[in-house]
């Protein structure tokens, strides 16, 4: 309850100025279609229900939610699940790859001489260029050798997202201070043990940190995967036509479903962490 | 969070460590298990030359317990490295068991105490008592046998499934003395394994281990600062010098083999702590 309380005053602080915002912001649109005889009133409340309102109320986008979420069968284009389901499977996908390539490249870089002179600039180069430019062209690519569905938005996703587990992990992997290596030379492990008993182990502690700054970032790239690629499907298709044709209860919905996938996707991390704890009797 | 478990019951006295059998390394009583001759090493950095440590001659027996004692630079902690491969000589030649360094270690040798417990935070005192084992691909019933054996050596097997962090700083260095006792080893190295501790918890560790030594018949080569420590441990005590590092004088200790803490209250050991005091002195006027 401690913890949850002062999340809880945050949350009706937002709502509240949201709110108030709602009616100076939508006050010109409801005024224009008001009566000429309506009262200050008659037009304050009608800023709460616009069908096409700059600032939908907290009340409209849960309604909204609400009604796309479980009020339309999961294949319809309307389905927000459909959509949503759609961009967390791309995520998860991508954020997979960001995991594999991440933790393959930080092993390479932390062992291999040349990779670790030469590699790291590169990496840096690769977060340097804006996703949004990218992103048009790998789908496009993709697409003409036929690789079309998930694939190509999970690769941007974790084009985005494998950078801080890379990192993150050449960090972790040397992380061991020299007596806990000495010891192990002094038991004449091998490579491979070193790693097994002494690299991977004490790389946790920056490998879940590492982990949810990648999640949300997983799920933005598949987002913005999505906008090229005619707005078939996935919340970022939910963003496009939304703000193509005025719709915004639809982008703010699609927004704050997105919110709500990148905070179960922390959870689902923090999970992951809090079993492996559990086997370190209560300790990172 | 758990609170710091309280201090373990001091080691008991009547266990033994039972030897399977011989180690394949174990030399025939009163062999040389150690030997240098002009061992040096210099350190090159930032274009400096520093020498850590010159012309060291030593010979170390089967049995023996040899201290190195000397201040801060003399090269005790590198001389130590020098006979686990931990370091490189520079110049003159070292043996261990017949064998250079390497080979030795590489053979498994020696079990090796550092300055701090390096335990595994992640592992409980067991699995960290087992972590050469499996390092030596031992199968898991003898791993776990031989990680209760030494846990019961020191006195911890109430305490195998805590983690480091639950123990105090001496049941962690118990733990790390049962982790490198755990493979057998026929030659214990240790570098100032009670230096971080306090005195009571110092004095209670420095009698322990004088047991476990008399029982195993190991040979032991142990860092210290301490002249009392070392005087109390040794068959052997070499006193050493800094800038040079370099071995100003070796003291045999006329106590008796077997000893107790009163022993530190007797004529001779006072005049044994007296010559490694005149020793080191010395050492430091000619520097």
């Amino acid at each position: 309850m401690t913890r949850v309380l002062p999340v809880l005053c945050v949350l009706a602080v937002v709502i509240t100025v949201w709110f108030a915002a709602s009616v100076p912001m939508n006050w010109s649109q409801a005024a224009a279609l008001a009566d000429d005889n309506a009262s200050w009133a008659d037009i304050a409340a009608a800023t709460q229900s616009l069908e096409r309102p700059l600032l939908p109320t907290p009340a409209q986008i849960a309604g909204n939610m609400v009604t796309t979420l479980f009020f339309y069968p999961i294949t319809a284009p309307r389905s927000l699940l459909h959509h949503a389901l759609v961009t967390a499977w791309e995520s998860l996908f991508g954020f997979v790859i960001s995991l594999g390539a991440g933790i393959a490249l930080a092993i390479g870089i932390v062992h291999i001489r040349t990779l670790d002179r030469t590699l790291m600039p590169w990496l840096v180069a690769s977060q340097a260029i804006p996703v949004l430019a990218i992103a048009p062209m790998v789908v496009v690519v993709l697409g003409n050798i036929g690789l079309t569905g998930a694939l190509p938005k999970a690769l941007i996703a974790g084009w985005l997202s494998f950078f801080p587990i890379t990192t993150g992990m050449v960090k972790g992997l040397r992380s061991s201070d020299v007596m806990q290596r000495d010891l192990l030379h002094t038991y004449n492990a091998t490579v491979s043990q070193i790693f097994t008993k002494l690299r991977w182990p004490s790389s946790m502690a920056f490998l879940f940190p590492a982990m949810k700054v990648a999640a949300p970032l997983a799920l933005v790239g598949a987002i913005v995967a999505e906008l090229p690629t005619g707005a078939q499907a996935g919340l970022g298709a939910r963003l496009l036509t939304g703000s193509y044709y005025g719709l915004t209860l639809q982008i703010w919905s699609a927004l704050l479903m997105a919110a709500l996938l990148a905070v179960l996707a922390i959870g689902l991390v923090d999970v992951a962490q809090a079993v492996l704890v559990r086997g370190r009797g209560g300790r990172l | 969070m758990r609170a710091v478990a309280p201090e373990a019951p001091a080691w008991p006295d009547t266990q033994v460590l039972p030897r399977e059998a011989a180690h394949p390394l174990e030399s025939p009583v009163g062999e040389t298990v150690i030997e240098a001759s002009g061992l040096g090493v210099t350190f090159a950095a930032h274009g400096h030359e520093t020498v850590a440590l010159t012309g060291v001659d030593l010979a170390i027996r089967k049995g023996e317990f040899v201290s190195l004692i000397g201040p801060s630079g003399c090269g005790k902690t590198t001389l130590l490295r020098l006979i686990a491969d931990l370091t490189q000589a520079t110049s003159g030649s070292l043996t261990v068991n017949g064998m250079t360094p390497a080979e030795a270690r590489q053979k498994r040798a020696y079990g090796y105490v550092f300055q701090a417990p390096a335990l595994y935070p992640w592992r409980n005192v067991e699995r960290n008592v087992m972590l050469p084992l499996e390092v030596m691909g031992l199968p898991r019933e003898e791993r776990r046998r031989r990680a209760s054996r030494v846990l019961e050596l020191v006195g911890l097997s109430e305490f195998r499934r805590r983690f480091p962090w639950q123990l105090s700083g001496g049941m962690q260095q118990r733990a790390s003395i049962a982790r490198a006792l755990s493979f057998e080893p026929p030659l214990l190295l240790m570098d100032e394994p009670f230096g971080a501790l306090d005195e009571i918890t110092r004095d209670g560790l420095t009698l322990h281990l004088h047991q476990l030594w008399q029982r195993t018949g190991l040979t032991a080569v142990f860092v210290t600062h301490s002249v009392p420590e070392a005087v109390f441990l040794s068959t052997r005590i070499v006193v050493m010098s800094s800038r040079p590092g370099r071995v100003v004088a070796v003291i045999d200790s006329r106590l008796p083999r077997e000893r107790d803490l009163d022993v530190r209250e007797t004529q001779q050991f006072l005049s044994v702590a007296h010559e490694v005091r005149v020793a080191l002195r010395q050492g430091h006027a000619d520097a």
